[in-house]
């Protein structure tokens, strides 16, 4: 019972490989190979600091357990730019203000994202609600929804979105 | 996470089946994980087998053929949102799976996963209840198909037996002009616990009300039909003092106990205004 596996994981679109329990969540393990961007926030489903993309759509990673992801296509805030070159999202959550201590950060962008992809013009109800399940407790939510919708008006003009 | 447990991920429905039958009741199928995997951590669950239905091809999707709607159990909260047939069919459901948790919990929770939890908030539940939906379960011996609101037994139990689960859920259209809504009581829209959720779904034919049915949820051990309140309205005119008569049977019929979110007392009281509302709205719009 409970056997260790080793798992393949395609993290940003590289390969890694884990040995792990099953009850690793995807959480655990992604911060165990280093990828702390992911954050560790109420581990229930509640925060979304953990928040990636699997296979496109966001799920909270302490949700799902590492073994169950194996071979999916996971993303990181960190797969979605880099310092050198942006996504939107990162770009305008940086100019607007949007993050003070930052730990929800990550988060806030892997679900906004994944609402873009589905709505690249969401209202701000829309909005709300795709974001009700990340808790920010710095800034209040307003900065960030405002980032949120320049870097949609961005994408709709680039062409990033549908 | 705490815990310790074998982890199985079938590929096949039976080998589900058989996998969670040989476990007997110490075995748990997953699905979206958004219940289980947060009781597992917190210890009110100790399985010592999951059964990851996450690799079971065809249960996810949402099919309307001969007046009749069919839900694969694995069809996400997330699915009934971007379904056109779900907004044209059933839109109290589209309502509840709007303030249904958060982006990543309907990204991933499951509409069997939400009826098979048992909790009396349980969002999906009230909608489902007001358009007669069925479920239907599948074990080692076959298939039988119920009604929903002869699902559940008790306070987080239900008629599956172990290895049984949920292959399929499914309600018939309902007749063009008919009216569905919901409406969740909660401290804010998203990601927060039910304090009151109210079903109501009814049909208006030579001024009378048809297919009345009124679904409650959080005020009793399982969610339920206020049955009495239906039936002061199905066949009579929805004039407004029977509208009251009928709200306050449904406050009465109910049974919502004291907890942190709310007191029973007011949870009573917010029945009674909430059936009342669904139903003078359904009337103003038929």
């Amino acid at each position: 019972m409970s056997t260790e596996k080793t798992i393949n994981l395609r993290v940003n679109g590289r390969e890694e490989t884990a040995t792990i329990p099953p009850h690793r969540t995807l959480l655990e393990a992604l911060r165990g190979l280093g990828h702390v961007d992911v954050k560790c926030g109420c581990e229930k489903g509640d925060c979304g600091a953990c928040a990636v993309l699997v296979d496109g759509e966001a799920v909270d990673s302490c949700l799902t357990l590492a073994q169950s992801a194996e071979g999916r296509e996971i993303t990181t805030l960190q797969g979605l730019g880099t310092p050198e070159a942006p996504h939107p999202l990162q770009q305008s959550f940086a100019e607007l203000g949007a993050a003070q201590c930052g730990y929800c950060t990550p988060g806030m962008i892997i679900a906004s994202e994944s609402l873009l992809r589905k709505n690249p013009a969401p209202s701000d109800e829309e909005l709300r609600i795709a974001l009700s399940g990340n808790l920010c407790r710095c800034t209040g939510y307003v900065k960030i929804f405002e980032a949120v919708q320049a870097a949609a008006a961005v994408m709709r003009q680039t062409g990033e979105t549908k | 996470m705490y815990g310790e447990f074998d982890l199985t991920i079938p590929k096949t429905l039976q080998e589900a089946v058989k996998s969670l039958t040989a476990g007997g009741k110490r075995a748990v199928p997953l699905a979206g994980g958004t219940n289980v995997l947060v009781d597992v951590r917190s210890q009110r669950l100790a399985p010592e087998r999951i059964v990851d239905l996450g690799r079971i091809g065809g249960l996810r999707g949402i099919t309307v053929d001969g007046g009749r709607v069919t839900l694969g159990p694995r069809t996400t909260v997330s699915d009934l949102l971007a379904s056109e047939e779900i907004a044209a069919t059933a839109p109290a459901l589209v309502e509840s799976a709007r303030v249904f948790a958060g982006q990543m919990v309907r990204n991933t929770a499951t509409v069997a996963g939400n009826i098979a939890c048992g909790s009396p908030a349980a969002d999906l539940v009230p909608p489902l209840l007001a358009l007669d939906a069925e479920v239907t379960l599948t074990g080692t011996t076959g298939s039988r198909t119920l009604a929903l609101c002869d699902f559940y037994t008790g306070y987080k139990s239900d008629q599956r037996a172990p290895g049984e689960l949920i292959t399929a859920i499914g309600w018939p259209v309902p007749a063009k002009g008919s009216f569905g809504s919901f409406y969740k009581l909660a401290r804010r829209k998203g990601d927060a616990i039910t304090v009151v959720g109210v079903a109501v779904g009814l049909g208006l034919k030579g001024g009378r009300c048809v297919g009345v049915r009124i679904a409650l949820g959080s005020v009793a051990p399982t969610p339920m039909r206020a049955r009495k309140a239906e039936g002061l309205l199905e066949g009579e005119a929805p004039v407004p003092e029977r509208i009251a008569r009928a709200a306050l049977a449904a406050a009465q019929e109910c049974s919502p106990i004291d907890d942190v979110r709310a007191t029973g007392e007011y949870r009573r009281k917010m029945v009674e205004v909430l059936v009342a509302r669904l139903v003078n709205n359904a009337v103003q719009t038929g």
